[in-house]
Protein backbone atom coordinates (compact mmCIF):
# COMPACT_ATOMS: atom_id res chain seq x y z
CA UNK A 1 0.00 0.00 0.00
CA UNK A 2 1.38 3.61 -0.70
CA UNK A 3 0.66 6.25 0.90
CA UNK A 4 1.03 8.56 -1.44
CA UNK A 5 -1.59 10.72 -3.09
CA UNK A 6 -2.58 9.86 -6.45
CA UNK A 7 -1.13 13.39 -7.95
CA UNK A 8 2.11 13.12 -6.10
CA UNK A 9 2.42 10.12 -7.86
CA UNK A 10 1.76 10.90 -11.03
CA UNK A 11 4.18 14.02 -10.56
CA UNK A 12 6.83 12.03 -9.58
CA UNK A 13 8.54 14.98 -7.99
CA UNK A 14 9.50 13.00 -5.00
CA UNK A 15 10.14 14.85 -1.17
CA UNK A 16 12.36 17.63 -2.87
CA UNK A 17 9.95 18.65 -5.11
CA UNK A 18 11.90 18.81 -8.57
CA UNK A 19 12.38 15.59 -9.30
CA UNK A 20 15.38 13.78 -11.72
CA UNK A 21 15.37 17.19 -13.30
CA UNK A 22 18.83 19.03 -12.09
CA UNK A 23 20.61 15.40 -11.67
CA UNK A 24 19.61 15.03 -15.32
CA UNK A 25 20.84 18.07 -16.42
CA UNK A 26 23.84 17.99 -14.35
CA UNK A 27 24.68 14.97 -17.02
CA UNK A 28 23.58 15.70 -19.74
CA UNK A 29 25.50 19.06 -19.51
CA UNK A 30 28.46 17.08 -18.82
CA UNK A 31 28.14 14.74 -21.78
CA UNK A 32 28.17 18.21 -23.90
CA UNK A 33 31.33 19.93 -21.96
CA UNK A 34 33.40 16.66 -22.45
CA UNK A 35 34.28 17.71 -26.49
CA UNK A 36 33.37 21.74 -25.84
CA UNK A 37 35.92 21.95 -22.84
CA UNK A 38 38.54 19.75 -24.95
CA UNK A 39 38.05 21.64 -28.08
CA UNK A 40 38.87 25.30 -26.11
CA UNK A 41 41.89 23.65 -23.93
CA UNK A 42 43.43 22.14 -27.12
CA UNK A 43 43.00 24.87 -29.07
CA UNK A 44 44.35 27.01 -26.70
CA UNK A 45 47.04 24.47 -25.73
CA UNK A 46 47.69 24.31 -30.05
CA UNK A 47 48.28 27.89 -30.65
CA UNK A 48 51.48 29.28 -31.93
CA UNK A 49 51.07 31.96 -29.22
CA UNK A 50 48.36 33.51 -26.95
CA UNK A 51 49.54 37.23 -27.86
CA UNK A 52 46.57 39.35 -28.89
CA UNK A 53 46.91 39.42 -32.97
CA UNK A 54 47.08 35.41 -32.23
CA UNK A 55 44.09 34.98 -30.06
CA UNK A 56 42.08 37.50 -31.98
CA UNK A 57 42.51 35.60 -35.33
CA UNK A 58 41.64 32.48 -33.65
CA UNK A 59 38.25 33.85 -31.65
CA UNK A 60 37.24 35.53 -34.96
CA UNK A 61 37.16 32.47 -37.10
CA UNK A 62 33.10 31.60 -37.07
CA UNK A 63 33.78 27.87 -35.60
CA UNK A 64 35.75 29.61 -32.86
CA UNK A 65 33.66 32.43 -31.91
CA UNK A 66 30.57 29.91 -31.93
CA UNK A 67 31.79 27.04 -29.90
CA UNK A 68 33.65 29.39 -27.48
CA UNK A 69 29.71 30.83 -26.88
CA UNK A 70 28.95 27.19 -26.40
CA UNK A 71 30.94 26.72 -24.39
CA UNK A 72 30.25 29.38 -21.86
CA UNK A 73 26.51 28.77 -22.00
CA UNK A 74 26.96 25.32 -20.97
CA UNK A 75 29.96 25.72 -18.56
CA UNK A 76 27.90 28.46 -16.70
CA UNK A 77 24.98 25.95 -16.38
CA UNK A 78 26.95 22.99 -15.40
CA UNK A 79 29.03 25.18 -12.91
CA UNK A 80 25.77 26.62 -11.25
CA UNK A 81 23.93 23.05 -11.07
CA UNK A 82 27.42 21.80 -8.91
CA UNK A 83 27.70 24.67 -7.20
CA UNK A 84 24.02 24.92 -5.62
CA UNK A 85 24.48 20.71 -4.31
CA UNK A 86 27.41 21.99 -2.49
CA UNK A 87 25.47 25.07 -1.00
CA UNK A 88 22.10 22.75 -0.43
CA UNK A 89 24.39 20.46 1.56
CA UNK A 90 26.39 22.76 3.75
CA UNK A 91 24.54 26.34 3.86
CA UNK A 92 22.08 25.62 6.63
CA UNK A 93 18.25 27.60 7.28
CA UNK A 94 15.98 28.12 4.32
CA UNK A 95 16.86 32.03 4.19
CA UNK A 96 20.73 31.72 4.11
CA UNK A 97 20.96 28.98 1.22
CA UNK A 98 17.91 31.04 -1.23
CA UNK A 99 20.35 33.98 -0.23
CA UNK A 100 23.26 32.12 -1.50
CA UNK A 101 21.66 29.93 -4.51
CA UNK A 102 20.38 33.49 -6.15
CA UNK A 103 23.69 35.29 -5.84
CA UNK A 104 25.18 32.30 -7.15
CA UNK A 105 22.73 32.07 -9.67
CA UNK A 106 23.36 36.04 -10.54
CA UNK A 107 27.17 35.77 -10.65
CA UNK A 108 26.76 32.96 -13.39
CA UNK A 109 24.74 34.55 -15.37
CA UNK A 110 26.73 37.83 -15.24
CA UNK A 111 30.34 35.85 -16.07
CA UNK A 112 28.51 34.24 -18.61
CA UNK A 113 27.13 37.24 -20.16
CA UNK A 114 30.12 39.08 -20.34
CA UNK A 115 32.29 36.39 -21.84
CA UNK A 116 29.58 35.95 -24.37
CA UNK A 117 29.46 39.51 -25.03
CA UNK A 118 33.50 39.81 -25.51
CA UNK A 119 33.29 36.95 -27.76
CA UNK A 120 30.72 38.71 -30.02
CA UNK A 121 32.80 42.04 -30.23
CA UNK A 122 35.73 39.97 -31.17
CA UNK A 123 33.63 38.19 -33.91
CA UNK A 124 32.16 40.81 -34.92
CA UNK A 125 35.20 43.49 -34.65
CA UNK A 126 33.49 45.94 -32.15
CA UNK B 1 20.43 21.29 33.83
CA UNK B 2 22.02 22.18 30.69
CA UNK B 3 20.07 20.16 27.54
CA UNK B 4 22.24 17.65 26.31
CA UNK B 5 23.91 17.61 22.27
CA UNK B 6 21.87 16.04 20.39
CA UNK B 7 23.36 12.67 19.32
CA UNK B 8 25.12 13.86 15.58
CA UNK B 9 26.22 11.22 12.76
CA UNK B 10 29.64 10.70 12.79
CA UNK B 11 31.31 13.13 10.10
CA UNK B 12 34.56 12.52 7.55
CA UNK B 13 37.25 12.84 10.25
CA UNK B 14 35.72 9.31 11.44
CA UNK B 15 36.31 7.49 8.48
CA UNK B 16 39.27 5.68 7.15
CA UNK B 17 40.68 7.85 4.11
CA UNK B 18 39.67 5.27 1.34
CA UNK B 19 40.30 5.63 -2.80
CA UNK B 20 36.03 6.36 -3.25
CA UNK B 21 35.15 8.95 -0.50
CA UNK B 22 38.92 10.36 -1.42
CA UNK B 23 38.05 10.77 -5.57
CA UNK B 24 34.66 11.72 -4.68
CA UNK B 25 35.82 14.83 -2.62
CA UNK B 26 38.42 15.48 -5.01
CA UNK B 27 35.63 15.55 -7.89
CA UNK B 28 33.90 18.21 -5.86
CA UNK B 29 36.62 20.01 -4.86
CA UNK B 30 38.11 20.20 -8.20
CA UNK B 31 34.37 21.44 -9.39
CA UNK B 32 34.78 24.14 -7.37
CA UNK B 33 37.85 25.10 -8.25
CA UNK B 34 37.19 25.07 -11.72
CA UNK B 35 33.54 27.19 -11.38
CA UNK B 36 36.16 29.81 -9.74
CA UNK B 37 37.45 30.01 -13.01
CA UNK B 38 34.81 30.07 -14.95
CA UNK B 39 35.37 34.66 -14.21
CA UNK B 40 38.67 34.20 -15.02
CA UNK B 41 38.10 33.24 -17.88
CA UNK B 42 35.16 36.20 -18.65
CA UNK B 43 38.10 37.90 -17.88
CA UNK B 44 40.50 37.22 -20.13
CA UNK B 45 38.10 37.12 -22.80
CA UNK B 46 36.51 40.67 -21.96
CA UNK B 47 39.89 41.67 -22.00
CA UNK B 48 40.23 40.31 -25.66
CA UNK B 49 37.79 42.57 -26.71
CA UNK B 50 38.81 45.42 -24.98
CA UNK B 51 41.92 46.05 -27.72
CA UNK B 52 45.53 45.42 -27.01
CA UNK B 53 46.74 47.20 -24.25
CA UNK B 54 43.87 45.57 -21.67
CA UNK B 55 44.89 42.15 -23.41
CA UNK B 56 48.12 42.76 -22.16
CA UNK B 57 47.77 43.93 -18.69
CA UNK B 58 45.31 40.49 -17.90
CA UNK B 59 48.13 38.18 -20.31
CA UNK B 60 50.43 39.73 -17.43
CA UNK B 61 47.72 39.09 -14.58
CA UNK B 62 47.67 35.40 -15.87
CA UNK B 63 51.69 35.02 -16.21
CA UNK B 64 52.68 36.52 -13.11
CA UNK B 65 53.65 33.52 -10.37
CA UNK B 66 50.42 33.33 -9.14
CA UNK B 67 48.06 33.64 -12.07
CA UNK B 68 50.55 30.97 -13.15
CA UNK B 69 50.15 28.27 -10.11
CA UNK B 70 46.47 29.06 -10.82
CA UNK B 71 46.43 27.94 -14.42
CA UNK B 72 48.60 25.23 -12.90
CA UNK B 73 45.68 24.29 -10.45
CA UNK B 74 43.01 24.47 -13.20
CA UNK B 75 45.06 22.26 -15.72
CA UNK B 76 44.85 19.51 -13.25
CA UNK B 77 41.49 20.57 -12.14
CA UNK B 78 39.91 20.13 -15.40
CA UNK B 79 41.49 16.91 -16.28
CA UNK B 80 41.23 15.03 -13.07
CA UNK B 81 37.03 16.36 -13.38
CA UNK B 82 37.05 15.60 -16.97
CA UNK B 83 38.43 12.05 -16.83
CA UNK B 84 36.55 11.15 -13.36
CA UNK B 85 33.65 12.78 -15.06
CA UNK B 86 33.19 10.27 -17.36
CA UNK B 87 34.01 7.66 -14.95
CA UNK B 88 30.54 8.63 -12.79
CA UNK B 89 28.80 8.57 -16.54
CA UNK B 90 29.97 5.28 -16.92
CA UNK B 91 28.71 4.37 -13.13
CA UNK B 92 25.12 6.27 -13.96
CA UNK B 93 24.98 3.86 -17.47
CA UNK B 94 25.26 1.03 -14.63
CA UNK B 95 28.91 -0.36 -15.81
CA UNK B 96 32.13 -0.66 -13.81
CA UNK B 97 31.28 -1.25 -9.97
CA UNK B 98 33.18 -4.30 -9.11
CA UNK B 99 35.97 -3.57 -6.55
CA UNK B 100 38.54 -4.06 -8.85
CA UNK B 101 37.35 -1.67 -11.94
CA UNK B 102 36.96 1.07 -9.29
CA UNK B 103 40.29 0.95 -7.80
CA UNK B 104 41.48 0.63 -11.93
CA UNK B 105 39.83 3.13 -13.07
CA UNK B 106 40.25 5.38 -10.16
CA UNK B 107 43.71 5.09 -9.97
CA UNK B 108 43.91 5.36 -14.13
CA UNK B 109 41.92 8.93 -13.85
CA UNK B 110 44.27 10.28 -10.76
CA UNK B 111 47.49 9.22 -12.59
CA UNK B 112 46.47 10.27 -15.98
CA UNK B 113 46.12 13.75 -14.80
CA UNK B 114 48.70 14.54 -13.02
CA UNK B 115 50.47 12.66 -15.66
CA UNK B 116 49.32 15.21 -18.70
CA UNK B 117 49.23 18.16 -16.50
CA UNK B 118 52.40 17.70 -15.42
CA UNK B 119 53.40 16.93 -19.09
CA UNK B 120 51.16 20.01 -20.50
CA UNK B 121 53.32 22.60 -18.17
CA UNK B 122 56.52 21.10 -18.46
CA UNK B 123 56.25 21.42 -22.20
CA UNK B 124 54.87 24.96 -21.95
CA UNK B 125 57.77 25.69 -19.25
CA UNK B 126 60.43 24.26 -21.81
CA UNK B 127 58.97 26.01 -24.36
CA UNK B 128 58.40 22.80 -26.25
CA UNK B 129 55.58 23.58 -29.40
CA UNK B 130 53.46 20.79 -30.65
Amino acid sequence: MSLRSPLGRVLGMGSAKDGTAHWWAQRVTAIALAPLTLWLFFSLLLLPGLDYSTVKAWLSLPVSSFLAILTIGVLAHHAYLGSAVIIEDYVHGAGLKVLWLVTLRFSYVLCAGAGVFAVLRVAFGS
Amino acid sequence: MPPRPRPTSPHLQVYRWQMGSTLSILHRFTGAALALGLPALSYWLVSLAGGSESYGKALGVLSSPVGQLCLVGWTFAFLYHLLNGVRHLYWDAGYGFERRQRHASGWFVVLAALGLSVGIWLGIWLGVHA
